[in-house]
């Protein structure tokens, strides 16, 4: 896994065409959260959610036991799960202790995140993903390429491809209607039928002990209100205070994911339908290891927008599989390193520190820093990707000291003038490798001329 | 005024022209300058590639260096921003608060301490101008499309108000050029085909001349557009740092 994202990256952009679209595709929604954000209070709601989920971090505890005190007066079952085995096993011992064998789920990242789905699948239940973009990578056997757009990477002519192969539309069929007309009689087939419904969730509500599900399908509400059980997975890291505060959220959300005023559906459930039961799975799966680390604690505040994996030039160039992680993007690449370093050491070295992600994420997370804080501890930790450790430790040496970086300045500018180009443009330097010439060096340096000039010792 | 010059360490060996521009430009609004500022690199390229202990190393000399002047003026936003924001961390003395509040990236220096929002002078040409992010995102030196603000800041201002001067509109007015120091050469592929987008962005609305504060996304940018591989029309694009393109403005 930790061969790692440059590799991915430039299999990605081999196909430039491709490349070009994905780029646009995603710069597209980007261009839909600028219209969709440009309101006289949008840095002040971004404010305010940043103060709202810094205070549901700094009050997690005790918001998430008055969660489940009032979840559990209204009849909810509240489970707490200390990692993604833990949580993967509670489900399953729910679904198993009803005989449940057919699941329908919306949209969840965290069951990505704890892998459940190939976990139950390897215990006989199918689990099928109900949103119509995770149905169509779970139709092609893939992981979701985006947070909020799990097949963006698909084309509509690839998905009538595939849609006739497992639903029979017409071999050409490439019209969106057409394609979602067919998406829909398949999926009300097994929302209608499921033994069992899981849903993420947006929000936990401490105040109301209710949790709240926004999609645009409205298949977590079919899927939750058909089925006899509905399970909802959650990370502890979505509670918030009050009703107040999940309106700032729920304003910032869409805006910011789709470019939307508000989900089409965004449902605010507090107790489970009559005869039915409804249980919540609270995941930490190393959210409280994160908690307690200041310098990466803000990671928690990420309301899974999608904005920054939009606005971000090296995810559109490079697509989410490249990031080998269930999130992808700048947000991902800050998680991924706190839950395996040593696997995802590439990723927060994917960046280019631009800094549009930390001025569209609307729970104003500085991504930047913490990339570059993580980049510290890979470093210290000698888990540096291959090429760095040797280029800039030397750098260092030559740099700091006057005589050392003008000696070695000369022969360098030496070897660019005079040595032939193919020796110093082989497959081996990545300055030139895929396309960019060395720089013409100059005979002198700036401080050669002005020692020249007499304007210098 | 009396100001230091402070050269970054791949200008001072690959991009001369762009430091004596400085320093002619600077001596030509008035300004004595001195280039007794030896520290050749204030440690942003180690710092950037995670390797924090050579980076303390290069920055603490680049404070000792700035602690004898008043205002040091360097021709790159992207290590104005790391003395800036990352010395004062990286320096264990309190130098590193000094060269912190001292040193300025040249627009903001001329538009800032000078107080010359405008400069007399002539360049008509069609012209893009490429602010790099550490500059625009990190100085806060111009509008960011992502906060709803219009392109500005201090060399927008210095570029319109020469005569004959065309802005050209882009589609998108700040993405990355995909240099990003380490990033360069860790994600190689990466960096290229940003950079080809950004030629591309630039030749599509028929600039002459492409315009930066940062020498390091010219390099880049530069090297992208010699290459065999990328379209003809950028190979005619000329790519002026900002002095350069001032002091040519301003004879």
């Amino acid at each position: 896994m930790s061969a790692g994202h440059p590799e991915a990256a430039a299999a990605f952009l081999n196909d430039s065409e491709r490349a070009a679209w994905h780029d646009q595709a995603l710069w597209f929604v980007r261009q839909r959260r600028d219209r969709a954000t440009d309101l006289p209070e949008w840095e002040a709601l971004r404010d305010r959610a940043a103060e709202l989920k810094a205070y549901a971090m700094a009050n997690l505890a005790g918001l998430l036991e008055a969660f489940e005190t009032r979840a559990t007066a209204s009849g909810v079952t509240v489970h707490w799960a200390r990692d993604a085995k833990e949580h993967n096993r509670i489900v399953f011992d729910l679904l198993r202790q009803r005989s449940a064998t057919r699941v329908a789920k919306s949209k969840s990242m965290l069951t990505e995140e704890c892998q459940l789905n190939p976990y139950l699948a390897a215990r006989g239940i199918e689990v099928v993903d109900t949103d119509l973009g995770e149905r169509i990578v779970q139709l092609a056997g893939e992981a979701p390429s985006h947070i909020v757009l799990p097949a963006i990477h698909w084309k509509k002519e690839e998905v009538g491809t595939l849609f006739h192969t497992h639903f029979g539309t017409p071999a050409d069929e490439s019209s969106p209607d057409a394609l979602a007309a067919a998406a829909r009689e398949h999926l009300r087939e097994v929302l209608l039928h499921a033994d069992a419904a899981i849903t993420g969730a947006n929000a936990m509500v401490a105040g109301t002990g209710g949790v709240v599900i926004c999609t645009n399908e409205g298949n977590a509400d079919l899927g939750m209100h058909s089925a006899p059980i509905h399970i909802v997975s959650v990370g502890i890291e979505k509670i918030v205070a009050t009703l107040d505060d999940l309106g700032v959220l729920l304003r910032v959300l869409a805006r910011s994911a789709t470019g939307q005023p508000i989900t089409a559906y965004t449902t605010h459930i507090t107790a489970p339908r009559p005869g039915a039961e409804m249980h919540v799975v609270l995941v930490d799966n190393g959210r409280s290891a994160r908690l307690a680390d200041p310098e990466f604690r803000s990671a928690l505040h990420c309301i899974r927008c999608g904005a920054c994996l939009n606005t971000c030039p090296v995810y559109r160039r490079s697509g989410g599989h490249s990031y080998q992680y269930s999130i992808a993007g700048p947000i991902g690449a800050i998680l991924a390193p706190a839950v395996d370093l040593d696997a995802h050491r590439a990723l927060p070295f994917a960046s280019t520190l631009c800094g549009s992600c930390k001025d569209v994420c609307p729970v104003r997370i500085d991504i930047p820093v913490q990339l570059l804080a993580w980049r510290g501890r890979i470093a210290s930790a000698n888990a540096l990707p291959k090429g760095y450790a040797a280029i800039f430790a030397r750098l260092g040496g030559i740099v700091a000291d006057r005589t050392r970086f003008e000696s070695a300045g000369r022969w360098a500018r030496r070897a660019l003038r005079f040595l032939p180009p193919a020796l110093l443009a082989g497959r081996w330097n990545p300055w030139t490798r895929a396309g960019r010439e060395l720089p013409l060096a100059p005979a002198q340096s700036f401080r050669e001329w002005a020692r020249r000039e007499g304007r210098v010792e | 005024m009396r100001v230091a010059l402070a050269v970054p360490c791949y200008v001072d060996q690959l991009r001369p022209e762009a430091a004596r521009a400085t320093l002619v430009l600077l001596e030509r609004l008035g300004c004595k300058v001195s280039l007794a500022f030896d520290a050749p690199c204030c440690g942003q390229p180690m710092n950037n590639a995670g390797a924090v202990a050579d980076a303390r190393a290069a920055a603490t000399n680049w404070a000792a260096s700035a602690g004898v002047f008043d205002v040091v003026v360097m021709p790159s936003g992207s290590c104005t921003h790391h003395v800036r924001h990352h010395l004062p961390g990286l320096v264990d003395n309190d130098r590193g608060n000094h060269a912190a509040q001292v040193t300025f990236e040249l627009c903001e220096f001329i538009t800032g301490p000078l107080g010359m929002a405008h400069l007399p002078g002539r360049f008509p040409h069609r012209v893009a101008m490429h602010l790099g992010c550490h500059a625009q995102r990190g100085l806060r030196l111009g509008g960011s499309s992502e906060l709803h603000q219009p392109v500005s800041g201090p060399m927008h201002s210095l570029l319109c108000g020469l005569e004959g001067l065309t802005l050209v509109p882009l589609d998108r007015v700040d993405e990355c050029c995909g240099f990003g120091g380490s990033f360069a050469v860790g994600e190689p592929e990466l960096s290229v085909a940003m950079g080809r987008s950004r030629l591309a962005d630039y030749t599509s609305h028929q600039a002459e001349v492409l315009v930066s504060s940062d020498p390091s996304c010219l390099l880049h940018l530069e090297g992208v557009a010699r290459s065999p591989l990328v379209l003809s029309a950028a190979k005619d694009l000329r790519t002026m740092h900002i002095a350069e393109l001032l002091e040519e403005a301003t004879r």
